[in-house]
């Protein structure tokens, strides 16, 4: 252990580089701020005008989109570190947090590498070694197969001999890229195909190990912290099981009905294993658990996770004031003794993504963006605010939504609350999925694991809610107030600005005025007819039902909410009006009701009119599957397309003949972009 | 010291002064008998009136109202509420138009719809026909609603929408319609006279616009014309078979793409009716069309006193009286009233007012009228026309005091000075017939003849040479006289019988229904609504550039 400690930098770190983005490098840089230390933000040509780059001291350009040139650029990075005498640098997850090149390079150019010694990385990142290493450290591990050679006859053998189902994973993969399961043996060869062809991409390494694949598992983790005096001590386990897509989505410390005798076995396990490797900063290490709290060391993760605040909340702690401590050569701030855990706390991830399509990544401007108002107990970590975009090229996520409570269904309740409160206009979210998730009465009993969406899929998806009458109204109201706002703003421009005509009024002479609105729900068209009362209510009739409505707008912390009163209820939605759309959030929920453009105004709509299919986000054409003339049917495949990192099978919406197709291979798609032009098949003669 | 004072912000001085405006009008006894009969009757009138309006809104019958919506029309009313810039007012004139006019043919409105309303900011008079009623047709006072539709908009300086959908002139009535000077042809006069001043004239075809009914889009300045439902033909298919034997479908004789493509007769060519409408709005924006006031404004306030507690004060027997000043202080800005001359001639009641913010001079009576009265508003307005400020007359009015001593006194010259007053007077003025409107007292008063802007009535209003009483009892003292000179009995049964009769048509004669189916006025009103109503009068009024004023000789 000494030759590492030896090689390790001691110093001050009066500034910093974050080579990331997004809202892990505003969450490094708050606490750079509060230590007194400047940051540098690097940025590729997508982020311009991204929050990381305002809140920095200084800021850096280092290239293109494509986080290969810019984030990825090892070079780059360590040219601005050069260029802005940055003592430091923070890689922050994902890019080049566990990329031994890099550490090596930081220790050659000199510059403190926030993060372990490279040889961790390099051993905890090769699984296969890292699984040797933990077997020897006494740290309980799964069966599988490790091995070098990587025949498929081999690796076929392996998993028979391991025992179906199992899992094939990528060596260097992580997130869950390059990772597929094989039921039976029937699978294996197209999963194995497919873990490939994906970690060839994520990675540029194809390298696959096998092993078993435990039903149902529990996804616990240990965050640890080591120094460069060779103390290692657990901050407690979190509980990551909720995934989808095998990406976490929802996480909580300490583990729910985790015995403080398990507890500290899981706390000692993972101890012993960041000795093992002479760990140096924050880690993970994840386990999988079965039912029965038995638990086997997966890998570990040599940095920061997304998901460290949760431990941060339960124990008091800053962990990126601590990594920055003890990359400047100070011992660790607490003890392991000192370390208390206190209350529970969740994080929920916040993406763009559209769950009711498969999680399917999404992309897009954030149009409208409030969230509930931080305090002590509630924290947001985003790199967005509204306006911002974002971006197809990097990870979809939106923000980090955590909560602390006094207890485990405190913190919950608190979770659900805040969350109805994160609003968001302009892309697909999943915040109505993790409303439903974080309300399931099994994860409110805290049974998770990793199969838990799959299993309880038919509640987490309610068929969509059709707004009640009530909240029809509300819309109506507000397009109406709106209206009145145009007119006020037109009225105040005017030389006439006192003119009754100026007036929402909707007067008449001796008869009221009764309008006609047409609100679209989906795609079902309800109408309303508002009657101007004289006394500024309305009398708003749907379906044979009259309600009496009246209300106004208030401006309150830059959104917009709804005052209103419908037969006398009265309630105070946030409503956010984006072109025809009305959007309107409250704790019962979140609606959209659409207004119809009329046809006349309405152009080519960019929704597939002449039949065929669209692109579902900005992408590359991976590959194009049908040529035209091809005849398809419901659900062929039509094209492959690489977005946000991952395939997406684009399939007929309808059978027809392929009449052109648009794309070819290798090229960009945007979204909603037209892919191929078909032709639904004339209804056979009879 | 006088740095000092010119420091202090304009508007607080301004608002030093305004503070001293003194409100008027008082609380009234809202549980005396009196003011709860006076109520109740005026209830029951706007609530006939209002059930009337709500049954001529639906314009034809219901099966008239289908066939037309099936064809994927908008009825004309929706037509106008699409026109017009969402939720703003619109100003309807004369809703009761023919009303029992014509026997039993019922002629709601008189099968066209007429008003003003702000599209895209603009206001303009909207003429729109209702096919519905008739096929559209021209009734004579259809003719006269949309004539007088167009003299409201050369007067008022307003740009005119006629969406028509008529089949011309009704053939049985060709006579009372077509030949006279105030007549169908009057249409197209107007059209090119109003365009001759700059007066836009738009067009939207969404019905038929048969033989002389063409000219309405052909002598627009911009048409409009919806596919497969508007057409546009001097002679029809059948008139165009029995005249040549050509055998033409309407549409190819005369449809949106002949007459877009072909024929240049209009300009825009619309899908159907809501995108002729939003084409419409936007010929109206780009008519780069300014309202320029040309009278100060000041924030509105609304009235102290509530707008129903007129029906209290006035009530329906117009023998009551009732204080003019206490109507005024339910209608102006902030009850506020400055009032001119109130110890003289004090029948007459005069002063300065805002009505949502703009200046208007308001006269009133509160009785007979004597030669102060008439002196003091022949003063007053002048008052006005020397400064620019529209009139508003509130009329209740029995006539000119009547007798030797009066006569003596020259009330007919100092009638007169009003008279000439009035009627040359160029300002914007309004009429609003709160009660009576009787004799002389109607032309002191400015009525119809006297060309007020616009002219109301309230429905517990009368109109007549005299009252029903006073014209029997003249008719029957002379019948008296003349029997007693030819030595003839004329007993009181007799002359009972002699006048009730006369009465009874008086009574007829001189009602708002009546007087509104003539299109004597401009329509009935809600008593409750006066302010709104003379608000948006007097904003479209105010459209007009500024006239100014010559008067005639005044006797003296």
């Amino acid at each position: 252990g000494s030759v590492r400690c030896a090689s390790v930098a001691r110093g001050r770190i009066e500034k910093v580089l974050i080579a990331n983005r997004g809202e892990i490098a505003c969450r490094v840089m708050r606490t750079a701020k509060k230590m007194g230390v400047r940051s540098v933000a690097v940025y590729s040509e997508a982020d311009r005008h991204a929050m990381h780059v305002a809140m920095a001291d200084e800021a850096y350009h280092i290239g293109p989109a494509a986080s290969q040139q810019s984030y990825l650029s090892m070079e780059k990075v360590m040219e601005v570190a050069k260029r802005s005498h940055a003592q430091a640098i923070h890689p922050g997850y994902g890019f080049l947090s566990e990329n031994t090149e890099f550490a090596e390079l930081c220790k050659q150019e000199g510059i403190i590498f926030i993060g372990p010694p490279s040889s961790a990385i390099r051993d905890m990142g090769i699984k296969s070694t890292s699984k040797y290493i933990m077997s020897a450290a006494g740290v309980p591990i799964i069966e599988g197969y490790h091995g070098e050679d990587q025949s498929d006859e081999r690796l076929q053998a392996e998993a028979a001999r391991i025992g179906y189902p199992v899992m094939i994973k990528a060596v260097r993969g992580g997130g869950g890229k390059g990772m597929r399961i094989a039921p039976s043996e029937a699978d294996f060869h197209e999963q194995l195909e497919s873990a490939r062809r994906e970690a060839r991409k994520s990675f540029n390494d194809d390298v696959m190990l096998v092993e078993k694949f435990v039903e149902n598992p529990r996804h616990v983790e240990v965050q640890v912290f080591g120094d460069q005096h060779g103390n290692a001590v657990y901050l407690f386990e979190r509980d990551c099981s909720v995934q989808r897509r095998h990406q976490k989505i929802i996480e909580e410390a300490p583990g729910p009905g985790i015995s403080p005798e398990v507890r500290r076995k899981l706390g000692e396990a993972a101890v012993r294993a960041a000795k093992a490797v002479n760990y140096v900063g924050a880690g993970t290490v994840e386990f999988i658990m079965d039912a029965q709290h038995n638990f086997y060391f997966m890998e570990m993760n040599t940095r920061l996770q997304v998901e460290h605040p949760v431990s941060e909340m339960i124990t008091g702690t800053d962990l990126v004031e601590w990594q920055l401590r003890v990359a400047a050569g100070e011992e660790l701030p607490l003890a392991q003794e000192e370390i208390e855990l206190s209350g529970h706390s969740f994080e929920a991830r916040i993406y763009a993504e559209d769950p009711n399509n498969d999680f399917l990544p999404g992309a897009g401007p954030l149009l409208h963006l409030s969230t509930p108002q931080a305090d002590d107990c509630t924290r947001i970590e985003t790199g967005v605010r509204q306006g911002d975009e974002v971006s197809a090229h990097y990870d979809p996520m939106i923000a980090k939504l955590v909560v602390w409570g006094e207890d485990r269904s405190a913190a919950l309740k608190k979770l659900r609350y805040s969350l109805r409160q994160y609003n968001i206009v302009g892309l697909n979210t999943n915040i109505d999925f993790l409303l439903s998730l974080s309300g399931h009465p099994e994860f409110e009993a805290g049974n998770v694991h990793t199969s838990f969406i799959p299993l309880h899929h038919a509640q987490l998806f309610p068929p969509p809610l059709a707004p009640p009458r009530e909240v029809l109204c509300q819309a109506a109201l507000g397009l109406l107030l709106r209206e009145r706002d145009h007119t006020h703003a037109f009225k105040a421009r005017s030389h006439d600005q006192y003119s009754p005509f100026a007036s929402s009024s909707g007067r008449r002479v001796n008869v009221l005025y009764t309008r006609n609105l047409t609100l679209q729900l989906g795609d079902k068209k309800v109408e309303v007819a508002v009657t101007y009362n004289p006394d500024g209510t309305y009398s708003m009739e749907i379906g044979g039902e009259v309600f009496l409505v009246s209300g106004d707008l208030v401006e309150e912390g830059g959104a917009s909410y709804l005052r209103c009163s419908v037969n006398g209820v009265v309630s105070r939605p946030k409503m956010v009006v984006l072109d025809n759309d009305v959007h309107l959030f409250s704790m019962e929920g979140s609606f959209e009701v659409k207004v119809p453009v009329p046809k006349f105004l309405a152009g080519v709509s960019g929704s597939g009119a002449q039949g065929g299919a669209v692109a579902p986000m900005t992408g590359t054409i991976e590959k194009v599957l049908v040529k035209a003339g091809d005849t398809v049917q419901v659900g062929d495949p039509l094209m492959v397309m690489i977005a946000m990192k991952m395939e997406h099978t684009i399939r007929a919406p309808k059978a027809g003949i392929i009449k052109k197709v648009f794309f070819k291979e290798g090229s960009q798609a945007n979204r909603h972009a037209a892919l191929v032009e078909l032709e639904e098949e004339e209804a056979s003669e009879e | 010291l006088l740095r000092c004072t010119r420091t202090v912000p304009a508007t607080l001085s301004r608002l030093y002064h305004g503070d001293r405006v003194a409100t008027l009008g008082s609380q009234p006894d809202a549980q005396s008998p009196l003011f709860q009969e006076n109520y109740e009757r005026m209830k029951a009138l706007v609530q006939e009136l209002k059930d009337r309006a709500e049954k001529i809104k639906l314009g034809g019958g219901e099966k008239a109202r289908k066939l037309h919506t099936s064809r994927g029309k908008l009825l004309p009313r929706e037509r106008i509420d699409k026109l017009l810039d969402p939720g703003s007012p619109f100003l309807e004139f004369s809703q009761f138009a023919a009303y029992q006019l014509y026997g039993q043919e019922e002629v709601p409105a008189g099968g066209i719809i007429t008003g003003i309303g702000r599209v895209s900011g603009v206001e303009c008079v909207i003429v729109a026909n209702d096919a519905t009623v008739k096929g559209g047709t021209y009734y004579p006072v259809t003719v006269k609603k949309h004539l007088r539709a167009q003299e409201i908009a050369q007067q008022n300086h307003l740009p005119c929408i006629y969406l028509v959908d008529s089949g011309g002139a009704n053939l049985p009535r060709q006579a009372d319609v077509f030949p006279d000077r105030d007549h169908f042809g009057r249409i197209f006069f107007n059209q090119a006279r109003l365009s001759s001043e700059g007066i836009a004239q738009v067009a939207v075809v969404m019905g038929s616009c048969t033989a002389g009914g063409a000219y309405v889009p052909a002598m627009a300045d911009e048409s409009i014309i919806v596919r497969k439902q508007g057409t546009i033909f001097l002679g029809g298919p059948p008139l165009v078979r029995a005249a040549t034997g050509e055998e033409v479908s309407a549409e190819d004789l005369g449809g949106a793409d002949l007459h877009c493509r072909k024929s240049g007769v209009t300009d825009h060519y619309a899908l159907d009716d809501s995108h002729a409408l939003h084409l419409a709005r936007k010929v109206v924006r780009s008519l780069n069309y300014q309202k320029k006031l040309d009278v100060t404004v000041e924030p509105p306030e609304a009235p102290l006193f509530p707008a129903d507690e007129l029906y209290g004060i006035v009530g329906d027997n117009l023998k009551r009286n009732f204080d003019v000043r206490e109507v005024i202080a339910r209608i102006v800005d902030g009850s506020k009233f400055d009032e001119f001359k109130a110890f003289y001639g004090d029948t007459l009641v005069t002063g300065f007012a805002r009505i949502f913010g703009y200046p208007v001079g308001i006269i009133g009576n509160n009785g007979v009228l004597f030669s102060e009265s008439a002196k003091k508003g022949t003063h007053f307005i002048e008052l006005c026309c020397q400064r620019n400020i529209p009139l508003l007359f509130l009329q209740n009015i029995t006539g000119f005091m009547v007798g030797r001593e009066y006569e003596a006194g020259g009330i007919a010259k100092d009638g007169a000075k009003m008279v000439t007053a009035v009627a040359c007077a160029n300002v914007p003025k309004i009429t609003m017939i709160i009660g009576g409107s009787y004799g002389a007292g109607n032309y002191g008063m400015c009525g119809r003849a006297y060309s007020p802007r616009f002219l109301y009535m309230w429905p517990n209003a009368r109109i007549s040479v005299m009252g029903g009483e006073q014209a029997a009892t003249v008719l029957a003292t002379i019948t008296k006289d003349q029997k007693a000179r030819e030595g003839k009995e004329f007993t009181a049964e007799q002359e009972a019988a002699m006048k009730e009769p006369i009465v009874r048509r008086f009574e007829e004669e001189g009602s708002p229904y009546y007087s509104s189916a003539r299109l004597w006025d401009d329509g009935i009103i809600d008593p409750a609504d006066t302010r709104l109503v003379l608000g948006l009068s007097l904003s479209a009024a105010l459209n007009a550039p500024t006239q100014r004023t010559r008067f005639g000789v005044f006797r003296m």
